[in-house]
């Protein structure tokens, strides 16, 4: 099962930082990640976050992220929304090397390429709905009429119309998430990282942001990379990846999980680990008793 | 610049916002937290309310023909500085927490692409929008207080130059709350994107 998880490594080669050549294609892969490791030092402790992750994603493509708490889902998810740089390795966004970029561009990237999720909603609470939706359209040095247009529009779509002069405080968590699923839209772009979007929510309102994701991703055809342990996530999702111990155990289609949860694939993962250790180790057995014989018999 | 970004570049660099739209955000920051902008406010306020008090007193001082002996404007010069101190130290100290309460809000902003200049015009605006009331009104409260407690001599005051020392206070009492804000602000948009992603906060 493990196999699959061999990323084709041909493209492997560093492309330039910037590249304003005509010869620019649009790869077929939106994010790629090679051999990114992340350690963090707390004192004298190391803690490998990622362990050398390999990984494509391609436009378009709806990826679940799956894994146990404490795995390296966000760290991986910093990686690719150009929030932290790989202790080694690489990440490219659309065949750019971002740990290349300055500061302006990586400001740049964030505002238009990326669209952020997180599980706190993180909007800004002493700002409307309306305005929390316009908040990177500003940065992006949209005119006001724009904002205004555009804003009202993207609230509509997550069927918060009515809500536009509402506080964050005075919507519930699932009108929270809807609304910072409108401002990652805020300048439509080419992927949406959505780390545990529906960890604070409860099961159905849970189910309706997911609902809403893949609607996006099959209308607008935007990349959508979600962290998840929700089982109901990775249904909708047109590949898995398994993380465990910040290493990709396996990229699979979701149906090959089948109707386990999470961590029942994770135990089933395991047991056949363990099943393939364990022939490892009767193969050496039995080598080490031939070799026995043969010395015996010599 | 951005007349070089053609189609063909796959990255651009994010443009700087215009003072407008900063002062916009800066203005909305003040009205929404009132409690937060009084504490920062009230040190420039006091300190320029001293200062304009000791400028006001050697005005009533000449208006009853006297003049101020060295020793007392030397002991006056010395208060003052200090008090400004003071009031220095008070702006930078609210300023901080207004940063280490916005943290998350801050990396938030980064993350949808809010450039680090950005973030210190924000917090300079909002200094300075709260430096500028406070010394205006911390200028009227030590006037009124020379004229409240030497009513007997107001005829002779030189509104004037009162006035002119006034509008000195404003100017300095802004300076001031915008140098004060200055670590705090450049701190904030240090802080790391990263830190908003961060759920246990
Ligand atoms: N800023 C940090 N400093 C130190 N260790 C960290 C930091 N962020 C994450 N880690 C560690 O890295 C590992 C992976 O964390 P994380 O990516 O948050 O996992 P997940 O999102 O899958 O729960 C954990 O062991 C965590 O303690
Ligand atoms: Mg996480």
């Amino acid at each position: 099962m493990s196999s699959i998880a061999t990323a084709d490594a041909q493209n492997g080669a560093a492309a330039p930082a910037v590249s304003t050549s005509d010869d620019y294609r649009a790869s077929e892969h939106i994010v790629r990640v090679r051999g990114v490791k992340r350690v963090y030092k707390i004192g004298e402790v190391l803690v490998h976050a990622l362990r050398g992750i390999d990984l494509d994603i391609k436009r378009g493509e709806f990826m679940a992220i799956m894994g146990p708490s404490g795995s390296g889902k966000s760290t991986l998810f910093n990686m690719v929304g150009g929030l932290d740089k790989p202790t080694d390795g690489t990440v490219f966004i659309d065949e750019v090397d971002i740990a290349q970029l300055d500061a302006g561009e990586l400001a740049w990237l964030r505002c238009r390429k990326i669209g952020y999720i997180f599980q706190t909603f993180n909007l800004i609470p002493v700002m409307t709905a309306l305005e929390n939706v316009t908040l990177p359209m500003i940065f992006a040095g949209a005119s006001v009429d724009e904002q205004m247009e555009k804003g009202k529009r993207l609230l509509e779509t997550v069927g918060l119309g009515d809500r536009l002069y509402n506080k964050p405080g005075q919507l519930s968590g699932g009108q929270q998430q809807r609304v910072a699923i409108a401002r990652a839209l805020a300048n439509d772009p080419a992927i949406i990282l959505a780390d545990e979007p529906t960890g604070n929510l409860d099961q159905k309102v849970g189910e309706e942001i997911i609902q809403m994701l893949k609607r996006l991703n099959k209308e607008s055809g935007v990349t959508i990379i979600t962290a998840t342990h929700d089982d109901k996530m990775y249904k909708r999702a047109d590949r898995v990846s398994i993380v465990i111990d910040g290493e990709i155990q396996a990229v699979v289609p979701p149906e090959q999980l089948g109707d386990n949860t999470v961590d029942g694939f994770l135990a089933q993962l395991k047991e056949e680990k363990d099943a393939a250790a364990i022939k490892d180790l009767e193969t050496a057995a039995e080598v080490t008793a031939t070799n026995a014989a043969i010395t015996g018999e010599g | 610049m951005a007349a070089m970004n053609s189609g063909t570049a796959r990255v651009e660099r994010q443009i700087s916002l215009p003072f407008k739209q900063a002062f916009r955000i800066a203005l909305r920051n003040i009205t929404i937290r009132v409690g937060r902008a009084m504490i920062t406010g009230a040190g420039t306020m006091l300190g320029i309310a001293f200062l304009m008090s000791v400028f006001a007193s050697n005005l009533m001082l000449a208006a009853k023909g006297a003049e101020p002996s060295p020793a007392q404007a030397q002991k006056a010069a010395w208060l003052v500085a200090m008090s400004l101190l003071v009031s220095f130290v008070g702006i930078t100290n609210s300023m901080l927490m207004s940063v280490t309460e916005r943290y998350k809000e801050i990396g938030t902003f980064k993350c949808l692409g809010a450039l680090d200049n950005f973030i210190v015009k924000m917090f300079l605006i909002e200094s300075g929008l709260l430096g500028f009331f406070g010394s205006l009104i911390g200028s009227i409260i030590g006037l009124l207080f020379v004229i409240v407690t030497n009513l007997a001599f107001v005829g002779a005051f030189n509104w004037a130059l009162a006035v002119l020392y006034m509008l000195a206070c404003i100017v300095l009492g802004t300076i001031l709350s915008v140098g004060a804000a200055l670590p705090p602000a450049i701190r904030a948009a240090k802080m790391q994107a990263v830190d908003a992603m961060r759920t246990e906060v």
